[in-house]
């Protein structure tokens, strides 16, 4: 146990060491920074100032050494565009981002478990073939598509949601809804299947042969067994309602880390897409550790193995 | 951004390879109503792209401004001569739609297909020789996953440029670990499996037994990932493109499309509704056709995906 909780711990570290890098190498895809960060009519003189200034002109383990060493301590540097430490101005637009994220995490959750499990006791009933066909349709639509339709329905037509920005919760619906439909989509099916696997255990027919009622033995016995390997897939999924979050929150000029990204990828204010990439991953990379630590304590086969 | 699981490594492997003809094919059919029905739209959909300028009926990037935002031939002021209608530039909505179908099925396939082989290399060497290799391999796809993939592929598209050989290394970048992971896990159970310690017991080098014994053995889910991972990489392509870091313009994209007709939304739906459709029938059409394959070629996989 303490042995897999330290292996687990080890390879996070590596992992947000790996993450490091890429987040700094961003910067050298290009060639060369310093023609990209300066004006285009930088002169000569102007652009071995700049290098000398920014240590662009030490030995590339050296820079990455530094950039470590900064990260360390939540220096990204300076946002090229807002003049301010990159660092804070992404923290400040975190909250707006999990608030959305948490939100369409939970509306899949809230949407997919009754649905998963409904199509799992009707199988191959009229509930379980809408169950799949709204799995089918969530799987295949895009979700920026959804989002305009949405707004074109809801904001435009009936003018019963506002169509942008943050404000309370009727804010939410819309953007949280067009991300949650893909996890949606996937969290069904599994749901379904994992729940109609655990029906056919030997512990769920003896708790039907002791004559329970079905539903007690389906909320005792069924459904929770059936919901923990969830656990492990709405931790890995995380990375992509991040990403989805990156092209909602544009749609709905919400202001959270994805759309100050994508603006700072667009201005090429490189500080803030490094530090950027950097929190995001990492974020991404914790919480699959604590999915994997609370999956452990869930599930004590995985502590043997 | 559709999600994914890899669960699969864990399924043990004895199978044979499915042998493909024509005959064959049609039986498949028959017992695949869904892989019919996706099959027949995927087919469409490639006819489509590949006859562009045939069922085309104006050059794609021609305006027109005589003909400014004219609605649907069912509509009222519509003409079949713009069957779907015309944008705000006069273009052609339905030729738009024809030739979009060319990037968003060459990114992908190319995509997939570059990812495909990375992945099986890497999942073989890590799966099959285990020890050193396959804890930096699995280190990397870990890594790999950690990212919030589309903000990885934002940013990368947009320091080297949007074209269209950018974009597909891009788009493998963000598919290959799936099959690392998946074809690792298969062919770790297949190195210990009788017949292969039988073939290395007669004298077989490691080369021989990948090449003939287990790289058989994981193509079918190999191809039922490909098909899948396809579709996702089409709802990518067109949201990069809808941000605007897609296959520049001229060239029509589904996604750029969809972007374009957002300022016209209440005046003139149909410029994104079309292209909204067209993706998620595509989508939808390959999907099915990866289900009905899996459920053929390999029904332990059900619901494991």
């Amino acid at each position: 146990m303490r042995a897999y909780i330290a292996a687990r711990l080890a390879t996070a570290i590596l992992v947000v060491l790996g993450v490091s890098a890429v987040s700094f190498f961003l910067t050298f895809l290009t060639g060369d920074p310093a023609e990209i960060m300066l004006p285009p009519g930088a002169t000569a003189a102007q652009i071995t100032k700049f290098r000398a200034e920014w240590g662009f002109d030490d030995p590339l383990p050296v820079q990455y050494w530094r950039f470590l060493h900064r990260a360390v301590q939540g220096d990204f540097g300076i946002s090229l565009r807002h003049g301010q430490s990159s660092l804070p101005l992404i923290a400040a637009r975190l909250p707006a981002t999990l608030q959305l994220t948490v939100t369409a995490m939970l509306l899949a959750i809230a949407l997919a478990v009754p649905l998963g499990v409904l199509a799992a006791t009707h199988r191959g009933g009229k509930i379980d073939l809408l169950a799949m066909g709204v799995a089918l349709f969530g799987q295949s639509v895009p979700n920026f598509w959804l989002a305009i339709m949405m707004i074109l329905l809801f904001a435009v037509s009936w003018g019963v949601l506002p169509t942008s920005g943050r404000g309370g919760w009727a804010h939410v619906v819309m953007p949280a809804t067009a991300i949650a439909i893909n996890l949606t989509a996937l969290l069904t099916r599994l749901v379904r299947t994992a729940v109609i696997e655990v029906l056919a255990e030997d512990y769920v027919r003896t708790a039907r042969g002791k004559g329970l009622r079905e539903l007690f033995v389906l909320g005792r016995h069924a459904v929770p067994n059936a919901l923990i390997p969830l656990v492990t897939v709405i931790g890995l999924q995380f990375g992509y309602i991040l990403g989805g979050a990156v092209v909602i929150e544009t749609i709905f000029t919400w202001p959270g880390v994805g759309l100050f990204t994508i603006q700072a990828i667009l201005n090429r204010d490189y500080p803030v897409v490094q530090a950027s990439v950097f929190i995001l991953a990492t974020a991404v990379v914790l919480i699959n550790l604590a999915v994997d630590l609370v999956y452990v304590w869930l599930d004590p086969r995985i502590r043997v193995a | 951004m559709t999600g994914r699981v890899e669960q699969w490594g864990s399924a043990s492997v004895s199978r044979t390879l499915p042998s493909f003809g024509l005959t064959r094919l049609a039986r498949l059919a028959r017992r695949s109503a869904l892989a019919t029905v996706g099959g027949v739209i995927v087919g469409l959909v490639i006819v489509a792209a590949l006859a562009a300028p045939l069922l085309a009926t104006t050059d794609p990037i021609d305006q027109d401004l005589t003909v400014v935002l004219k609605p649907p031939f069912w509509l009222e002021d519509g003409s079949l001569r713009h069957p779907l209608g015309t944008d705000h530039l006069g273009r052609d909505v339905y030729s738009r739609l024809i030739y979009g179908a060319r990037i968003s099925l060459t990114i992908s396939a190319l995509a997939a297909l570059i990812g495909a082989a990375v992945g099986v290399a890497a999942g073989l060497v890590a799966g099959y020789l285990g020890g050193r290799m396959d804890a930096v391999i699995m280190r990397i796809v870990d890594l790999n996953l950690a990212f919030p993939l589309i903000l990885l592929s934002l940013a990368v598209v947009a320091l080297l440029g949007a074209n269209l050989r950018n974009l597909v290394i891009v788009m493998a970048i963000t598919t290959w670990m799936i099959y690392a992971r998946v074809v690792r896990g298969l062919s770790l159970a297949l190195r210990e499996q009788e017949f292969v310690h039988a073939i290395r017991a007669l004298g077989a080098h490691d080369a021989r037994i990948i090449a003939r014994h287990v790289l058989p053995n994981v193509f079918a889910p190999v191809v039922v990932i490909w098909t899948l991972e396809v579709a996702r990489v089409i709802l990518m392509e067109s949201a990069l493109s809808f941000l605007g870091l897609g296959v520049p313009p001229p060239t029509p994209t589904w996604g750029r499309m969809l972007a374009e007709g957002r300022d016209y939304l209440t005046v003139a739906g149909w410029i994104s509704i079309f292209p909204g459709i067209a993706i998620m029938v595509t989508v939808l059409g390959i999907n099915f056709l990866g289900d009905g394959l899996r459920d053929l070629l390999d029904p332990r996989l059900r619901g494991q995906m």
